[in-house]
């Protein structure tokens, strides 16, 4: 391997890392808000990606107005599928929880495939040339997913720490019952992290579709993100964003290295990890004193 | 309230102790045995995919349903038992030893997975199991020189003692025998201190350990015990498959035993053997549906898929305790009529159970 195939892979990895912190950064805040894991957040970023076709090509808007709708239209179904179905079974055991959002997850998938079909599409963005520098050669879609994560981690930040709004969010999300007191409406509150979570799937969804395709098997790339959050430690969001370029870096390096097992390091590395630090690298619950 | 009168020492260990539950059991083992006398060949060995099923949703109840260990995973368990069965049948070692030698190797790789996530809680096992399911399956598709890789491997048949059992009726009585002996096994362990203390770290970790549990090896021992029987019960399976590949043992069937379980009720044996009946006849019920829908709808691939996951999701919302739930209100509401109460079954909700400092 050469210095510029070096550099060329963990440029490749970090702009796959930030596509898998886009969809990490979701589930983590629905995390963070209620306690529940979303594990159908993968397909959230798929029918967001479906969602953004449809309105792109399918009807013909363009891309930016089509990426516009699409990510809109997956914020109200985010919010709506709080408001209906996730609120009913909030204080259920968690196990039951998982299990109710990977049902979901399996409906989602199978909707999606009903609706537009199982084969592979290509979503046409206006990124699709290549760049060279030094040696290397990267696709503009890869350096924008990179750019985009940036930005949206920086308005996210912004949003949370600044607005009133964020506060009450924060604020809801660390004592509801406090919260609550506060006048603080936690109900509306924690749908709206559903939204904004289902918002941040849809872009991701968006920007790695040049690089995925665009098909109901995109929805396995929201269970690679999810290692990625849980090498990091899932309840803080810079932990969550740190260990998924963690991941996105080591995979096309060890894909490289051992072929027979390509496409599950991702895997393996957070078994690696949780074997030697349950909580992942950076935690944030603790267990309860008596 | 039920109110049990006992009038001996012997009725502490029993194993049914409500009035009309031993008959109801007697009955159901009796349909069982003469079932060969009522069905076709074809039928019987459904039947005995069934058992197979049965026996890992057993197998899964332990772990998840007393232990309180969500495993996504278990289809991996089953396919490692399928597989060194096959192997080992395939390579002259007789029947009984095969199926002991996938139910213990099974069960040390899950005591092993126990160990190293015994302090992970909550999402970090799902998601771990999750993932070591996935990882084993490509692990079986790379191990090409011995499990034939993605190509699939065929099983051979069945040789109890030298005898061929080929005909369905002598297979199954073989699964139902071990059907049985694993229900026996599992009602009895959880009786025992070592399946009261599960059921205890299932309630509460920290009463459990303030109580002197080890909280560690009960769940060590969960793993071992629901890994073993995951694998006996893909030993069986793969008789019944007759050509084993890695992707049987996928993701979808993790989320069928999930299923099963959950629509069962979630801690009761009974739950695991309803929801192994649901599952399995529930592909026969969409089809017989299909009749009844629009043409555009009957063609879809993903329908099935669609109304497992429906399913998952009306029982976890609507009724948690699953059709082993509902049969226990049934029961009460037909006792005490006219007094029954909803309330009865109301169990408390608890928020934001971790405690949080940032």
């Amino acid at each position: 391997m050469e210095m510029s195939d070096v550099a060329q892979l963990s440029l490749i990895g970090v702009s796959q890392g930030c596509g898998y912190a886009l969809v990490a950064l979701g589930f983590v805040f629905i995390y963070r808000a209620t306690e529940i894991v979303n594990f159908a957040h993968g397909e959230l970023m798929m029918l967001g990606a479906f969602t953004v076709l449809t309105f792109a090509e399918l009807l013909g808007l363009g891309f930016w107005l089509g990426a516009a709708l699409g990510i809109l239209s997956l914020g109200v179904f985010g919010y709506l599928l709080d408001a209906v179905v996730m609120r009913r079974v909030i204080g259920e055991s968690q196990a039951s929880v998982f299990i109710l959002t990977v049902a979901l997850g399996l409906m989602l998938k199978a909707l999606a495939g009903m609706i537009w079909g199982y084969g592979a599409r290509s979503l046409p963005s206006p990124f699709q040339t290549d760049v060279h520098f030094g040696g290397i050669v990267i696709g503009l879609d890869r350096i924008a997913v990179i750019l985009a994560t940036v930005l949206i981690c920086g308005l996210l930040w912004l949003f949370f720490s600044r607005t009133r709004l964020g506060l009450a969010i924060q604020a809801a999300s660390q004592n509801q019952l406090a919260a609550y007191y506060s006048r603080i409406p936690v109900k509306r509150l924690v749908s709206l992290v559903w939204a904004i979570a289902a918002m941040v799937a849809a872009v991701a969804g968006l920007m790695m579709a040049p690089v995925t395709q665009v098909d109901t098997e995109m929805s396995l790339f929201g269970i690679k993100a999810f290692a990625g959050a849980v090498v990091g430690g899932f309840g803080s969001i810079p932990g969550a964003l740190m260990g998924c370029l963690i991941i996105g870096v080591a995979e096309p390096f060890l894909d490289y290295a051992f072929p027979p097992l390509k496409g599950v390091y991702a895997y393996i590395l957070m078994l690696a990890v949780l074997f030697v630090r349950p909580e992942g690298l950076i935690p944030q619950t603790y267990q309860k004193k008596v | 309230m039920r109110v049990l009168f006992k009038t001996s020492y012997d009725q502490d260990i029993d194993l049914l102790v409500l009035p009309g539950e031993r008959m109801r059991v007697g009955a159901l083992i009796a349909l069982a045995i003469l079932a060969p006398l009522l069905l076709s060949s074809y039928y019987l060995s459904e039947l005995a995919i069934f058992f197979s099923f049965a026996l890992a949703g057993i197998g899964l109840m332990v772990l998840t349903g007393f232990s309180g260990q969500v495993s996504f995973g278990h289809a991996a368990f089953v396919g490692i038992g399928a597989y060194v069965h096959a192997v080992l049948v395939a390579r002259g070692v007789p029947f009984p030893l095969a199926l002991a030698a996938a139910g213990l190797l099974a069960g040390g790789v899950g005591a092993a997975l126990g160990r190293a996530v015994s302090a992970m809680h909550g999402f970090y096992l799902a998601i771990a199991t999750l993932a070591f399911s996935i990882v084993m399956e490509t692990v079986i598709g790379a191990m090409e020189p011995v499990t034939g890789g993605h190509m699939g491997m065929p099983v051979p048949g069945i040789a109890l003692f030298g005898v061929a059992l080929e005909e369905a009726w002598q297979q199954h009585y073989l699964y139902l025998a071990v059907l049985l002996f694993f229900v026996w096994g599992v009602a009895n362990l959880m009786r025992a201190p070592t399946g009261r203390a599960m059921i205890a770290v299932r309630d509460s970790e920290t009463s459990a350990r303030s109580l002197g549990i080890d909280v560690r090896s009960a769940k060590m021992t969960a793993f071992f015990v629901s890994a073993l029987i995951a694998g006996v019960a893909g030993g069986l399976l793969a008789h019944q498959l007759q050509y084993l590949s890695p992707e049987t043992f996928g993701v979808g069937m993790s989320l069928k035993l999930m299923l099963m379980i959950v629509v069962g009720g979630l801690g009761s044996i009974s739950g695991a053997i309803f929801g192994a009946v649901f599952v399995s006849f529930l592909p026969n019920a969409i089809d017989a549906l299909r009749a009844l829908m629009p043409d555009g709808l009957v063609s879809q691939a993903g329908l099935e898929s669609f109304i497992f996951g429906a399913f998952i999701a009306a029982f976890i919302i609507f009724e948690p305790d699953g059709l082993h739930g509902r049969w226990r209100k049934l029961r009460l509401f037909l006792e005490t009529y006219p007094y029954y109460k909803r309330a009865t079954f109301i169990r408390q909700k608890r928020y934001l159970k971790t405690g949080r400092f940032r």
